[in-house]
């Protein structure tokens, strides 16, 4: 274990800048969100959940895949070469960590995506500890201690100190010059965290008949229309997610050729997956139905049981009309299957 | 008030004034309400207290062609979502006749990422006694103001008259802080182009372009927004340039010019907390000054300045003078 006085942690993030950039929470205009660390950024490793996840860092919102230009009769094509130089995300919660293992799931599977794959082999990601968990967290029911978060190293901050512990060579690349540091502080914070988790409001949920068995059952249950009825269709609760990785790719137009992008994309719209023949989710019952069994029933029987959910708790604090997951798992599951 | 409410909705239910009612749940906390449409034997589940802020206008839109001839639904309406009503019967997308309006007494409503603003977090409960809230949470309780953490639309409140209502119930009371509403525009105003330019970037920019505000927005009603239509050509799911974004709410402020209620939806919904209500009130402001003092949704029938014409109206110069100064 190494430690690091909390006052001086721009200069640790100083000294790391010197070789790679560093992606952490940071607050502008009253929001915090991962942003890249300059010594004017205003840090806020306190906020226990930025507005969007951790993923940008891997899964942009936008990003450019190649160039088509015309000149004359002559069409060239530029593929975007996505390679790119190391890099740190820092300051990121269990929940958000453990998104990463469900995206790669996706990205890094046959055929794997070389963006998303470049950004992940040149990333050190350094976890935070989370010490007040909210009643919108319920992490715990996927598995997840968000007292000893996983990834390259792992912090602590207890009073003015953070504590480090690195699992990996990369890990311990960043904090190897670090003092050395009692562990007694960091267990402490943990059976502290871990007696709060027991309490959390949503900490129990029944999961159960949440899985490929019971497929038919859930996509045909009648409640759907009960709770999707105050869904605006808006996308906030799937930009804000951890997991979602819908992206759609479109061509725009530059005028003397197409610069050919991928956004994320949002099962909540009226055009997502839109084909010739029009949508097969012509209204938001079926597009609100599409979101929660796929975080629910079809991934986790695509991947050995794996919940497409982390229980991070933004759809449950950013929904507008306040509709989210455990109000699903709720009404839809345990003893209710 | 609530146990009175659903006394009197049981009692309308039973003469056939409506079979269903639009209102708000309760969720999984005290402080979580969504909005609902209930059958009379699930009006135990509704909730009316100091959580409900969302204006249910919009969603009567929706129910109109599920009612039959002569069918009306009976719907709660607060003192400030009773503008946006009535500016949805004036665009004929609610027709009045096929509702049952119950004006409900509001004395402000509470914004609970305001009391987490506070670092109260944890929250499983909050009792209301007056204006004395006490939050209980994880980590013990805390004591707050309800009058320090109303939204920020209760803070310019219309009002405590129902501009529409079949019948009232509850008391109301006027929250407004009493400062202008405009104050925040007029400091845009009073800054150089370069402050105010870089104060919208800032905001702005932070937009993840969930559609969250126009989706919410009483006046944003069309059946297929033209962003949301691959056929237009300019469908966008994501912005060509960083600018896009902020575009797209300067638009959509133009948009709804003249019709916007000031409702403050946009604002209280945005997951990044832009302030798009400042949009929507620097053309408010902007028709008050130049074509006499306006408010959308005031009556059922109204036409608003930018389509109507008097002699009195600014010339079309304005907007070269205006666009000279910077």
């Amino acid at each position: 274990m190494k430690m690091l006085k909390l006052a001086n942690l721009g200069g640790w993030l100083s000294a790391i800048n010197e070789t790679q950039r560093v992606y952490l929470p940071i607050e502008a205009a009253d929001q915090v969100n991962y942003g890249v660390w300059t010594p004017d950024s205003v840090v806020r490793l306190d906020a226990l959940r930025t507005v969007k996840s951790a993923k940008d860092a891997f899964f942009p919102q936008v990003e450019n895949m190649m160039n088509f230009k015309t000149e004359g009769k002559n069409v060239s094509v530029e593929m975007i070469d996505p390679k790119v130089e190391n890099f740190v995300v820092l300051g990121v919660r269990a929940c958000d960590a453990k998104s990463f293992e469900i995206l790669d799931r996706v990205f890094l599977s046959d055929p794997y995506d070389p963006f998303y794959a470049a950004r992940r082999e040149h990333s050190t990601v350094v976890t935070l500890a989370c010490g007040r968990p909210d009643e919108n967290c319920f992490c715990v029911n996927f598995g997840i201690d968000p007292a000893d978060p996983k990834g390259d190293a792992t912090m602590w901050i207890v009073d003015d100190t953070i504590y480090l512990r690195a699992s990996t060579e990369k890990g311990e690349a960043l904090v190897k010059d670090l003092e050395d540091a009692d562990t007694a502080p960091v267990e402490a914070q943990q059976a502290k965290t871990r007696e709060i988790c027991e309490k959390l409001p949503f900490g129990k949920l029944n999961l159960k008949g949440f899985d490929g068995d019971h497929l038919m059952e859930k996509f045909n249950n009648p409640k759907w229309a009960e709770l999707s009825r105050a869904c605006l269709g808006c996308g906030t609760c799937t930009f804000v997610c951890p997991t979602c990785q819908c992206y759609d790719i479109r061509d725009f137009d530059t005028g003397n050729g197409v610069q050919r992008y991928r956004c994320w994309d949002s099962c909540m719209y009226s055009d997502f997956t839109l084909m010739a023949h029009g949508t097969n989710r012509p209204t938001q019952v079926e597009r609100f139905r599409q979101r929660f069994m796929h975080k629910l029933v079809y991934f986790p029987s695509n991947n050995e049981g794996m919940y497409s959910c982390v229980g991070c708790g933004r759809c449950l604090a950013k929904c507008p009309q306040n509709l989210n997951i455990v109000k699903v798992i709720k009404a839809l599951g345990g003893d209710e299957a | 008030m609530q146990r009175e409410l659903i006394e009197r909705l049981n009692a309308l239910i039973g003469e056939g004034v409506g079979k269903r009612v639009l209102g708000w749940k309760r969720g999984e906390f005290f402080y979580d309400t969504e909005p609902a449409i209930l059958a009379a034997d699930q009006l135990d589940e509704l909730v009316y207290d100091s959580f409900c802020g969302p204006n249910l206008s919009k969603y009567l839109i929706q129910e109109m062609p599920k009612l039959g001839e002569g069918e009306k639904i009976i719907a709660l309406i607060k003192p400030c979502d009773s503008y946006s009503f009535n500016q949805l019967c004036t665009e004929h997308r609610i027709n009045k006749d096929k509702v049952y309006v119950i004006g409900v007494g509001c004395k402000g409503k509470i914004d609970v990422d305001k009391i987490r603003a506070r670092g109260i977090t944890g929250i499983t409960g909050i009792d209301v006694d007056g204006d004395a809230l006490t939050v209980h949470t994880l980590y013990g309780d805390e004591q707050v103001n309800r009058k320090e953490v109303l939204l920020n639309k209760c803070l310019s409140c219309k009002g405590k008259e129902h501009r529409v209502f079949d019948e009232q119930i509850g008391e109301s009371e006027e929250t407004s802080t009493g400062d202008d509403r405009f104050d925040m525009v007029k400091k845009l105003e009073a800054m150089s182009a370069e402050e105010r330019f870089a104060f919208w970037r800032g905001e702005l920019s932070k937009c993840i372009r969930c559609n969250a505000c126009r989706n919410v927005c009483p006046a944003c009603s069309c059946v297929k927004c033209v962003f949301d239509n691959p056929n237009t050509g300019v469908q966008n799911k994501a912005a060509a340039d960083d600018f896009e974004e902020n575009l797209f709410h300067i638009i959509r402020a133009f948009h709804v010019a003249g019709r916007c209620t000031d409702c403050g939806e946009c604002s209280r919904v945005c997951p990044q907390g832009i302030p798009l209500h400042l949009l929507n009130r620097k053309f408010i402001s902007d028709i008050d000054e130049l074509y006499g003092e306006y408010q959308a949704g005031e009556e059922v029938g109204q036409r608003h300045p930018v389509i109507n014409y008097t002699q009195g109206d600014c010339e079309p110069s304005i907007v070269h003078e205006r666009g000279s100064n910077a």
